[in-house]
């Protein structure tokens, strides 16, 4: 952006100092979020972490990593947090050394988590330099259907993962959906805040559908876009709608459903040819890719929305009894 | 010189913003670190925005920016609104 400057040693001082700041700040931040007690305190920091998190992405030059980690890390991971604060009994959560699980244990699971994670950093910074996967991913781009190599990466080399992926969200969502009844609603909004949702909710659903068209060539996919539109979700409820925009309970089944279902059945269509499964053709992968994120983004949506609401909306019945 | 004048208003947008933060940190009750942080830190962000147009020297780029400005604005404007109106409610900040 500013090519004029970029190469004065000023400015690369410069930002070596942002860059120090940025990652003093985050261990600060880290440190801070996790030895709070006050859980309030905790939330408000992991939130600030999380912004930061997504600069240090920007900076590492990964913007579908930033545009992931701000939407979904501080966002929607901070309006749940949020939200389920609400939950905690007065009396605070039980420690976690009451909860069955020894410390030791944790400690010991901690420290070998820590030991495993340096190693990879180890490894990835001294390792030899052989074949590295990110020269094949971007050698084999023009066959991927998309231009993004990011997008290429998650819908196509490694279509399996996000597929299983999706799978996790739906037994998370299954799981929300088993706890029981959505939380309160809400008070109706002022007019303040209402007039403000008007304003927002059409500019985010907008901006979920440009970041899912985008994805192609850009950083952008599904899953931010389905951040986007979980926002909308979360600003209606906030807004005082119980059910979050949320279509009725059969609606929400099938938009659960569509991710997964839509990725399976063109896995499957494109293996009837005597490929494997997801392997798309060539001349089709673009549109397949775009199909599978489009049905992924309302599922993944639909299942942020629902873990927002705690539970089941009204209008679900589990045998004869109603879920609201 | 363009390039001078964006930075000149880079830089007079970071003291709005440090005066935000030192008004948030340093001011005695709730609704007078409001006042701080949403008149000097919208101020300092319009000055920053301006500041990187001119850096950009894209016309799409500016109108971008503007609207991200404006965003920003109606966002902070309403979210003081609403600490300050819950803070009232619950004879808080006084």
């Amino acid at each position: 952006m500013i090519d004029s400057l970029i190469d004065k040693d000023w400015v690369e001082a410069l930002w070596l100092i942002l860059d120090f700041a940025l990652a003093v700040l985050l261990l600060g931040l880290a440190a801070a979020a996790v030895g709070t007690r006050d859980l309030r305190r905790g939330i408000a920091l992991f939130i600030a972490f999380g912004l930061l998190v997504a600069l240090v992405w920007a900076r590492l030059r990964a913007p579908d990593l930033a545009l992931a980690e701000a939407a979904i890390g501080a966002g929607v991971s901070g309006a749940l947090l949020l939200a389920a604060l609400r939950d905690v009994p007065p009396s605070g959560l039980p420690s976690v050394g009451a909860r069955g699980l020894p410390l030791w244990l944790l400690n010991l699971g901690s420290v070998t988590l820590a030991v495993l994670l340096g190693w990879a950093l180890l490894l990835a910074l001294a390792g030899s330099d052989g074949i590295r996967l990110a020269d094949l991913a971007l050698a084999n781009l023009e066959h991927s259907g998309v231009s993004n190599p990011v997008t290429a990466v998650l819908l196509n080399y490694r279509a399996y993962d996000t597929f299983l992926e999706l799978g996790v969200v739906l037994a998370a969502v299954l799981g929300v959906l088993a706890l029981g009844p959505a939380r309160r609603s809400v008070r109706p909004a002022g007019p303040v805040l209402n007039s403000l949702i008007r304003l927002l909710l059409p500019l985010l659903i907008v901006t979920g559908g440009y970041l899912l068209w985008i994805g192609a060539t850009a950083p952008g996919g599904a899953f931010q876009a389905g951040a986007m539109l979980a926002a909308a979700a979360v600003l209606l409820r906030l807004g005082g709608d119980a059910t979050a925009g949320l279509p009725g309970a059969v609606g929400q089944r099938w938009l659960l459903a569509l991710g997964i279902a839509v990725f399976a059945a063109v896995g499957l269509g494109v293996s009837t040819g005597g490929g494997a499964f997801l392997a798309y053709p060539h001349d089709w992968a673009g549109v397949l890719i775009l199909l599978i994120e489009a049905a992924a983004m309302l599922m993944i949506a639909c299942a942020l929305a629902l873990a927002y609401l705690g539970g089941r909306p009204a209008g679900w019945t589990i045998g004869d009894r109603e879920g609201g | 010189m363009l390039d001078a004048v964006g930075l000149a208003l880079i830089g007079t947008g970071l003291v709005f913003f440090a005066a935000g933060s030192i008004g948030l940190l340093r001011l005695p009750d709730l609704h007078s670190r409001l006042h701080a942080l949403t008149k000097a830190d919208n101020l300092g962000l319009g000055l920053l925005a301006v500041g990187v147009a001119f850096l950009a020297g894209d016309l799409l780029i500016a109108v971008k920016l503007l609207l991200l400005w404006l965003l920003v604005l109606a966002a902070s404007a309403a979210s003081a609104h609403l600490i300050a109106r819950h803070a009232r409610l619950r004879g808080q900040g006084r």
